[in-house]
C-alpha cells in the first residue's frame, strides 16, 4: 500500500497548475480519493461532530439501493421467465450466449439462479451504459471547470438505472443520462447547485421523447410479444376488483409484479430506506411528508368516490405498493440538494409530493404514474418553500421582541 | 448619430447583439413557431418585414411624436403592419397562416419590434432604422431557423416537409424524438445555443455572481 501512496504522490505535481497533465486533475483526484481519504481535512478540534462527509454519505445511499437492485434483477428475470414458460420467445441477441455461459438457459421461473442471471443480463448493460456515458460527462465537466469529480454521480447513476424498464434500448439510456447530467445538473454548476433531481430529469426526458419505450403495456416484461399491464394501469383500466383478483397486496408489497427494474419491491426499498433513516442520511421529515400527503389525498378520493374513474377507489396502502411511489419517496424525494433545506420546509415539500402523486395518478387520464412528475414539480417549489419558512421565522421573532 | 454604418447595423444583431441570444427577447414566439422549417421561414420573413417598416415609419415621424404618447403611436404603426402581413398570408399562404395561428397577430407584442422602435428608430434616421430592423429581424430569424431545423429534423425526421431520415413506423431506422415536437424543447435548444454563443464570445456573459474555486494543492486547502 505504501508503494501505491508513493506512486500517487510522485504523480501529483504533474496534475497541478503548470504541470504537464493539468487538465486531467479531476481524474487524478478521483483515482486518488478512491484509495485514500482526501488529505484536505480539518486538523483542529473546531467543528467535527461526525466523521461523515459527502463521500461516505453518497456511498451509503449507493449501498442502500442494493436490496432493491438485486431484487429487481431477480424479479425482471422471473417475469421474463414466466412469460417464456407460457410460450413467448425470449428477446434473444448477445444476451443469450451470456445466459448459456452461466448455465441459466433453461429459463426456469422456479430457479432463483435462472431468474437472477436473466434479470442481470438486462440490468447490468443498462447500468454500465449509464455509468460510462454519465461518467464521461461528469469527468468532462470536472476537467473543464477545474473541480473534482463528485461522488453524487454514483447515486445518480444507480437511481437512473433502477427506474428504467428492463427492455429499454441502450442508446436511449445513454441519451437519457446525458440529458439528466448535462441539462439537469452540470449547466447549473454541478452537484450542490442543481435544482432538479438529475436522475428524474433524465427519465422525464425519455418519458416525453420516447413514450413508446418507457410507458404502455408492452415493455414491462422482457419477452417477445408479451403484453402485460402494470398494477397501476390495470387499476386504472379495469378497477380495483380486477387488480385484487390478479395480484395480492402482499405480492405487490414484496414486488413480484411487472414494472421498472428497481421500483417494484416496496419491501426491498424499505430495507434500504431503514438504513438511510437510521444513519440520518435521508430526512425523515421528507419521507413522512410524502407518506402523509399521499395517505390524506388517497383517503379523500376514497371518500369522494366516483362512478367513472376507477382510481378513486384505490386505498392508500395500494398506492404505497404500486408504481414507483416507495422508490420515489425513499430515494428520490430525499435528495438533499434538490429538496427543501429547512425542517418545516421538508415536511411541506414532502406533503406536496404526496398530494401531487395521488392527484396525477387519480385525476389525470394521460399518465398512470405520477411520482416522477410530482417530485420534479416539488423540486421547483423547494426554494420558494424554504424562503417562506425563513420569512415566517423572521416575522415571528421580530414580533416576539416588539 | 451618423456613426453607425449600414453594414454595422445589419451584421451586429446577427451574432454580436442577437435579440434572442443576448437580449433574450421574443422567446415566446420562438417556442411556438419552430416545429417545422416552413413556419419558421414564414415567421422570419414576417418579423423582418414588420421590424424594418415599423422602424422606418417610426423614424420618419420621430420628431413629431409627443414623448408622452410615443408608445401608443409606435403600437399603432406596428399593429397596422402586422395586419397587412396577416391579411397577405391569409390570401396567399392560407395553410401556413393556419399553422401560425395567433402568432402572426402576436408579432405586435413581440418585444423585438417594440424594442427596436423605441431604442433605435426614435434616435436615428429612417434609412438606418430600416436596415437596423432588417438586421434585428434576421438575428431573430437565424435563431428561429436553427431551432426549427433541429426540431424538424430530429423530431419528425424531415426538412421542409421532405423526409430525410426514414422513420421506424415506416420500416426505417430513425425513432423520432417526441420531446422535440413539444414547445419546451425549444427552451432547451435556445439555452444550448446561448451557451455555445457565449462560450465563443465570452464578452456576452453577464458578470457571474460567484465562482467555483479552482483545484487546490492539499496544503492550500487548509
Amino acid at each position: 500500500m505504501k508503494a501505491l501512496r508513493n506512486l500517487l504522490d510522485k504523480m501529483e505535481p504533474h496534475f497541478h497548475k503548470g504541470g504537464r497533465y493539468e487538465s486531467w486533475y479531476a481524474l487524478y483526484e478521483a483515482a486518488d480519493t478512491i484509495f485514500y481519504t482526501p488529505p484536505s481535512i480539518a486538523k483542529t478540534t473546531a467543528f467535527v461532530r461526525d466523521g461523515i462527509d459527502l463521500k461516505r454519505m453518497m456511498i451509503t445511499v449507493w449501498l442502500c439501493t442494493f436490496p432493491a437492485m438485486f431484487f429487481g434483477m431477480w424479479n425482471t428475470g422471473l417475469q421474463a421467465n414466466l412469460a417464456i414458460d407460457a410460450g413467448f420467445g425470449s428477446l434473444g441477441g448477445l444476451r443469450e450466449s451470456f445466459i448459456t455461459l452461466l448455465g441459466a438457459s433453461s429459463y426456469d421461473p422456479t430457479s432463483m439462479w435462472d431468474n437472477i442471471i436473466h434479470g442481470a443480463t438486462y440490468f447490468i448493460p443498462i447500468y454500465a451504459v449509464t455509468f460510462i456515458v454519465g461518467g464521461f460527462w461528469e469527468v468532462l465537466f470536472a476537467m473543464r471547470r477545474g473541480h473534482e469529480v463528485n461522488e453524487g454521480f454514483f447515486v445518480t447513476s444507480i437511481l437512473f438505472a433502477l427506474i428504467l424498464p428492463a427492455t429499454i434500448p441502450l442508446w436511449q439510456v445513454g441519451l437519457g443520462i446525458t440529458f439528466g447530467i448535462v441539462i439537469g445538473k452540470e449547466i447549473f454548476g454541478g452537484t450542490g447547485k442543481n435544482f432538479l433531481n438529475p436522475a428524474l430529469t433524465g427519465r422525464a426526458f425519455l418519458y416525453f421523447a420516447y413514450p413508446a419505450q418507457i410507458s404502455g403495456d408492452a415493455i414491462w416484461v422482457a419477452a417477445d410479444g408479451y403484453t402485460g399491464s402494470t398494477a397501476l394501469s390495470m387499476a386504472f383500466q379495469d378497477g380495483m376488483a380486477t387488480l385484487q383478483q390478479n395480484l395480492s397486496w402482499w405480492d405487490a408489497f414484496v414486488g413480484v409484479m411487472p414494472g421498472s427494474v428497481g421500483e417494484t419491491s416496496t419491501l426491498a426499498i424499505f430495507i434500504g430506506g431503514a438504513v438511510l433513516l437510521l444513519t440520518r442520511i435521508a430526512s425523515w421529515r421528507i419521507m413522512s411528508g410524502v407518506m402523509l400527503g399521499m395517505m390524506a389525498t388517497a383517503t379523500l378520493f376514497n371518500m369522494i368516490g366516483s362512478e367513472t374513474n376507477n382510481m378513486f377507489a384505490m386505498e392508500w396502502y395500494w398506492h404505497l405498493v404500486t408504481g414507483g411511489f416507495a422508490f420515489g419517496m425513499v430515494f428520490m424525494a430525499t435528495d438533499p440538494v434538490s429538496a427543501s433545506m429547512t425542517d418545516k420546509g421538508k415536511l411541506v415539500f414532502g406533503a406536496l409530493i404526496g398530494v401531487m402523486t395521488v392527484l396525477i395518478r387519480v385525476v389525470n387520464p394521460a399518465f398512470p404514474e405520477g411520482i416522477m412528475l410530482a417530485i420534479l414539480f416539488a423540486n421547483l417549489f423547494a426554494p420558494l418553500i424554504d424562503s417562506l419558512v425563513v420569512k415566517a421565522n423572521i416575522k415571528r421573532r421580530v414580533l416576539r421582541n416588539v | 448619430m451618423s456613426k453607425d454604418s449600414v453594414k454595422g447595423v445589419l451584421i451586429s444583431p446577427i451574432l454580436k447583439n442577437n435579440p434572442i441570444a443576448l437580449q433574450v427577447l421574443g422567446v415566446c414566439s420562438a417556442l411556438a413557431v419552430t416545429t417545422s422549417m416552413q413556419v419558421a421561414v414564414v415567421m422570419t420573413v414576417a418579423v423582418m418585414f414588420v421590424t424594418a417598416f415599423s422602424n422606418f415609419f417610426v423614424s420618419l415621424i420621430r420628431n413629431h411624436i409627443p414623448s408622452s404618447i410615443r408608445i401608443i403611436v409606435q403600437m399603432t404603426i406596428i399593429a397596422s403592419l402586422v395586419i397587412v402581413v396577416d391579411q397577405l398570408l391569409k390570401a396567399y399562404a392560407y395553410d401556413t397562416s393556419r399553422q401560425l395561428s395567433v402568432f402572426v397577430g402576436l408579432i405586435i407584442t413581440n418585444c423585438i419590434v417594440m424594442g427596436r422602435a423605441e431604442a433605435y428608430a426614435m434616435q436615428n434616421g429612417p434609412i438606418m432604422s430600416f436596415w437596423d430592423g432588417i438586421g434585428n429581424g434576421a438575428g431573430y430569424g437565424l435563431v428561429l431557423l436553427i431551432v426549427g431545423a433541429i426540431r424538424e429534423i430530429f423530431g419528425a425526421g424531415s426538412f421542409f416537409g421532405m423526409q430525410l431520415l426514414s422513420l421506424t413506423k415506416d420500416g426505417g431506422w430513425y425513432l423520432p424524438n417526441g420531446l422535440l415536437l413539444l414547445p419546451p424543447s425549444a427552451f432547451f435548444i435556445i439555452g444550448l445555443l446561448i451557451w455555445a454563443l457565449r462560450s465563443w464570445q465570452p464578452e456576452q456573459n453577464e458578470i457571474p455572481e460567484f465562482k467555483i474555486t479552482a483545484n487546490t494543492k492539499s496544503g492550500e486547502a487548509m
